[in-house]
């Protein structure tokens, strides 16, 4: 398991995903399937970095564990409250004109990984997303 | 991400390549909002595109609303990953993909 932390800003996105990438890299990963976590923890971590500080600045860490049979990354702040698995789904079959896109990013995590669970616990939000190697 | 546009009459080909992603997503925002110049047709190449995140939809969504008031949008060249991502979506039967 490795461990790095990041400032929860937008920016530090691409320093998030090569992260993840080299991690993976390690890992031996499939091609999709570093496209598919990749995708799931730039949704999580926009989401961190758009909510968990409205008023101030702060970190958000992320573990990965590519140990087992599945890889797993765990994404820790010290933000407000915040359970993005709490939000209803999307309504993805609207029309292109009454469709919304708040809630989409979630959803396509939800959809994609194999578990995704959030905890609140000592002051920090925690999600856990897993998928099979 | 990179963006290559082509010409064709009334017809605009966005060649995309690489990620997009919160980051990039912008980009191709403002391509399409600023640089259609009067094209009635777009055609977003997505064959070699690797990665699209909710921020890359949220900007295809956008094309797709503009260019059905004056036009029409497609994608081509959609990659099975990327397909998937839009049939999760329910996209796969807004846009038109080619």
């Amino acid at each position: 398991m490795t461990e790095r932390i990041f400032p929860a800003e937008i920016d530090e996105l691409a320093a998030v995903i090569a992260f993840l990438e080299e991690e993976l890299d390690k890992a031996e990963a499939s091609p999709k399937l570093v496209v598919t976590l990749s995708v799931a923890l730039e949704e999580l971590f926009v989401n961190v970095a758009h909510y968990a500080y409205p008023d101030s600045k702060g970190t958000a860490k992320i573990e990965i564990d590519t140990s087992g049979d599945s890889v797993v990354i765990r994404l820790t702040d010290s933000g407000i409250p915040f359970d993005p698995l709490a939000k209803p789904d999307p309504d993805v079959t609207e029309s292109a004109e009454k469709r919304k896109i708040g809630g989409l990013g979630i959803y396509m995590v939800k959809k994609s990984m194999d578990s995704i669970s959030y905890q609140r616990q000592d002051g920090k939000n925690i999600l856990t997303i897993s998928k099979r190697k | 991400m990179e963006i290559v546009k082509k010409r064709e009459g009334d017809k605009l080909t966005l060649a995309l390549s690489g990620r997009l992603d919160t980051l990039t997503a912008p980009q191709l925002e403002a391509v399409i909002k600023n640089e259609l110049d009067g094209a009635k047709e777009l055609e977003l190449d997505l064959k070699d595109l690797i990665y699209v995140s909710s921020a890359g939809l949220r900007v295809f969504l956008m094309g797709h609303k503009t260019m059905s008031k004056i036009g029409s949008m497609s994608l081509s060249n959609v990659c099975d990953d990327i397909k998937e991502v839009l049939t999760i979506t329910g996209f796969a039967d807004i846009f038109t993909i080619k």
